[in-house]
């Protein structure tokens, strides 16, 4: 959020005149920085938690990107956004007027469907004419200080749209004769020609083969910068995100990951997950020495952050394009030898095997599979993140002199220090768990909802059935979706005991 | 040999055919065959060619009081249900999922129901409003009407329904996304779509309220008869041959519909592949 505001303090306000949001907007229009304010909104669907407490602000005129994989609540945002879901909790305000009851019909927002939504029944004249039929403008001469649009208008106004989007003699055609591409330029036109403050497009290219979708991604960036409104753009490819947005609003799990121009989510990826989702990446633990210097792979190189506690463990990134390849010296930072090499059209992609890590690095020299390289990292290349939990954390039962109740199961740990009946927090490290292809060998299930590679180890998340998230450190692969049975190896895990106020008081510390 | 049998085989299935085909549509082929008889009974002596039967049936005044009930209560009874189950399908379409397949399933229980058990709870039900809630109800037109309604109404949410799905899911939203509100929205956006479903859910309803005897006969007073309660009365006292030609009609009337129908479809359905 605070990187939004440092790169927007010397965006100018739009003047953009405030249109007429149904009759309740009409008495308190206040102009706001955010032209959508989204605080603490969070949403629930059957149980599920889709949104998870999420705040977000959208300056006036830019194009913002909502980022991430599918199932992370990009949509539902959008849809929370556009009227079509109510949050479980929270509010959303549209230019500083509170809008979370106010119904679509009502909202100065238009939505670009994914698969376009076009009237089946209209033509394409029709279609785009559908919401400037029924729109009030303000006017002073007439009776009640609104009128409709006259006819004239109205075609004069579906005519510079369909312009806008290039379908200038497609009015009377009848848009089930269009193609894709088309129908979603009628889509786009049919919104725009509302002048609505935000124009909200949900994965509106999905459906696209890939030429048109490179030149509606272009098309799309021209119409924002000359219509001046705000656009929201859900996608999950996170190509489309960079080279169209101002903003990209990484999400995952209900969450913001990160917030920050496209560059920045490059090149500083706020943590593991956006750096794994974004681009390519090498990915290490590391120790932060001490300031201006890291350990990987064994080796302390120099870097160019601070501010760390001694020896802390933290994630590490360096993008793929960043490390410099050379022919083996035999004193490189990383000396290694390169497992295989893809041309991918403007550079190879080669896979290098050094102190037992497999490096990807891309240059636009080739070294030939098998051939003896060495590698060296500029300090500014090396993105140092701050590692996030290394330790699950349960609140359990003590059942027995050896055994404590969690997450659905029942685990043997020595309990000496408790009584049967005993709430505690049990920590469980992130290597202390073990996962088992065979569910029946664990003592509870899970399945598997994110893998990712960190060096050395997989870190990977499995979702139990009692809804509970494990985070495992592995060096083994497992895949998506893949039901597995979860084992805790016993000596490494801590009991501590439960007293629900203390819980409250740490957790505010931690946030 | 291996011809033979094969030609064999040919000739056992048109037989299978035929005599289905002959079983299905004899009885309908002496029906219309004896209307136009002076036979007095169906399978009689042929007597000679008329249309003294058809000139009869228009004479018959009891006979055209039934067609006019069985008309109005059939088209006044279609219009509601169209309008109630249209409206209902289109509620259960936007339900939340838990609920949705509940609601559904339920929607549709009385359309396998035993047909005697539906119209003995209509009868029960009457008496029940009359005598305990002191209601003024009574076995008649309206309570016939009442009663069609509600049991075509099911059917049509059966042909509403699958149309719905095939709809974008969006469409609604879309509607809504421009400003016009939800009353709106289903009339300009969801009805044009949903008009073709509607005229079959309608002819469906229409179909159904004409046919029914059992609900009809238990539900009717004695002075209003409809065309099926008329043809059983005929049948129990004395066949009136009338009947045979008032039969013939019905066949005909329903056959072109269903011909017209089947017409209807061709053509939309060629209108779509040009597209």
């Amino acid at each position: 959020m605070s990187l939004v505001k440092k790169f927007q303090e010397d965006g100018n306000v739009d003047a953009h005149e405030n249109e007429v949001i149904g009759e309740s907007a009409n008495v308190s229009l206040k102009r706001s920085e955010n032209i959508i304010e989204v605080k603490g909104v969070t949403k629930v669907y059957d149980g599920v938690t889709v949104l998870d407490n999420l705040s977000l602000g959208i300056k006036r005129g830019q194009f913002v990107t909502l980022l991430g994989p599918s199932g992370c609540g990009k949509t539902t945002l959008l849809r929370c956004i556009a009227g079509f879901e109510t949050p479980t909790e929270g509010e959303i305000y549209i230019s500083g007027v509170p809008i979370t009851d106010v119904p679509p019909f009502k909202r100065p927002v238009n939505t670009v469907f994914q698969k376009y939504a076009l009237f089946p029944h209209l033509n394409v004249f029709k279609n785009v004419a559908f919401g400037l039929k029924l729109k009030k403008i303000s006017d002073p001469t007439a009776k009640k200080g609104v009128r409709k649009y006259t006819k004239a208008e109205i075609e004069e106004k579906v005519n510079n749209a369909l312009k806008l989007v290039g379908l200038e003699d497609y009015g009377h055609r009848d848009v089930n004769s269009l193609s894709g591409g088309q129908q979603q330029r009628v889509a786009i036109a049919r919104a725009i020609v509302c002048e609505p403050q935000v124009l909200l497009l949900d994965e509106p290219l999905g459906a696209l083969d890939l030429k048109m979708r490179k030149e509606m991604q272009i098309e799309l960036k021209k119409m924002h910068e000359r219509l001046g409104i705000t656009f929201i753009f859900v996608t999950h490819d996170q190509e489309e995100a960079l080279t169209m947005s101002d903003i990209v609003v990484v999400m995952n799990d209900g969450a913001i990951q990160q917030v920050a121009w496209p560059k920045k989510i490059y090149d500083e990826p706020s943590n593991a997950f956006v750096a794994d989702f974004i681009g390519e990446s090498n990915i290490f633990t590391g120790v932060m020495t001490k300031d201006f210097v890291i350990t990987i792979l064994n080796k302390s190189l120099k870097c160019v952050d601070k501010g760390f506690e001694k020896n802390e463990k933290v994630d590490v990134v360096v993008r793929p394009e960043d490390i410099i390849i050379t022919e083996s010296h035999g004193n490189g930072q990383f000396d290694g030898e390169v497992l295989s090499t893809v041309f991918k059209g403007t550079y190879y992609e080669m896979e290098v095997l050094a102190s037992d890590y497999e490096f990807t690095v891309q240059s636009q020299k080739e070294f030939k599979q098998g051939s003896k390289v060495s590698l060296e990292i500029e300090p500014d290349n090396i993105h140092i993140m701050k590692k996030r939990l290394t330790i699950n954390k349960y609140i359990g039962k003590v059942v027995a002199e050896n055994a404590v109740e969690f997450c659905g199961g029942t685990f043997e740990i020595p309990t000496t220090d408790y009584e049967v009946g005993d709430e505690v927090i049990v920590y469980v490290p992130f290597t202390a768990v073990e996962l088992t292809d065979d569910e029946e060998d664990g003592v509870i299930g899970a399945n598997v909802t994110q893998s990712v590679y960190r060096g050395t180890y997989f870190q990977v998340q499995v979702f139990t059935d009692s809804d509970d998230d494990f985070y495992i450190d592995t060096s083994d692969e497992w895949d998506m979706d893949d039901r597995v049975g979860i084992k805790i190896d016993a000596s490494q895990v801590r009991l501590e005991r439960y007293s629900p106020e203390e819980e409250k008081s740490n957790e505010e510390e931690q946030k | 040999m291996k011809k033979k049998s094969a030609s064999v085989w040919l000739v056992a299935r048109w037989i299978i055919i035929l005599a289905v085909l002959i079983a299905i549509y004899l009885p309908l082929i002496m029906i219309i065959l004896y209307s136009f008889s002076t036979a007095r009974s169906v399978g009689g002596d042929f007597g000679s060619f008329t249309f003294a039967l058809y000139e009869n049936l228009f004479k018959n005044d009891n006979l055209l009081a039934a067609t006019k009930n069985t008309l109005i209560i059939g088209l006044v009874s279609a219009f509601i249900s169209t309008i109630l189950g249209t409206t209902a399908a289109i509620g259960i379409h936007y339900m939340r999922r838990k609920v949705k397949g509940v609601v559904e399933t339920s929607s549709q229980i009385t359309v396998v129901n035993a047909e005697i058990v539906t119209a003995m709870g209509f009868f029960l039900l009457m008496l029940f409003l009359r005598e305990t809630v002191g209601l003024p109800v009574n076995k008649g037109m309206v309570w016939l009407i009442i009663a069609h309604t509600v049991i075509t109404t099911p059917y049509v949410i059966l042909t509403v329904s699958p149309r719905l799905k095939q709809l974008n899911p969006n469409l609604l939203e879309a509607s809504m996304d421009l400003g016009a509100g939800p009353m709106r929205s289903l009339l300009t956006v969801m009805l044009p779509q949903l008009a073709g479903a509607m005229v079959s859910g309608f002819a469906l309803a229409f179909t159904l309220s004409l046919d029914d005897f059992v609900v009809t006969s238990l539900n009717t007073s004695a002075n209003i008869d409809t065309i099926s309660t008329y043809v059983y009365a005929g049948l129990r006292h004395n066949l009136k041959n009338d009947i045979r030609a008032l039969s013939t009609i019905i066949f005909v009337i329903v056959l072109a519909v269903l011909i017209a129908f089947n017409i209807m479809k061709d053509k939309k359905a060629k209108q779509q592949k040009l597209k």
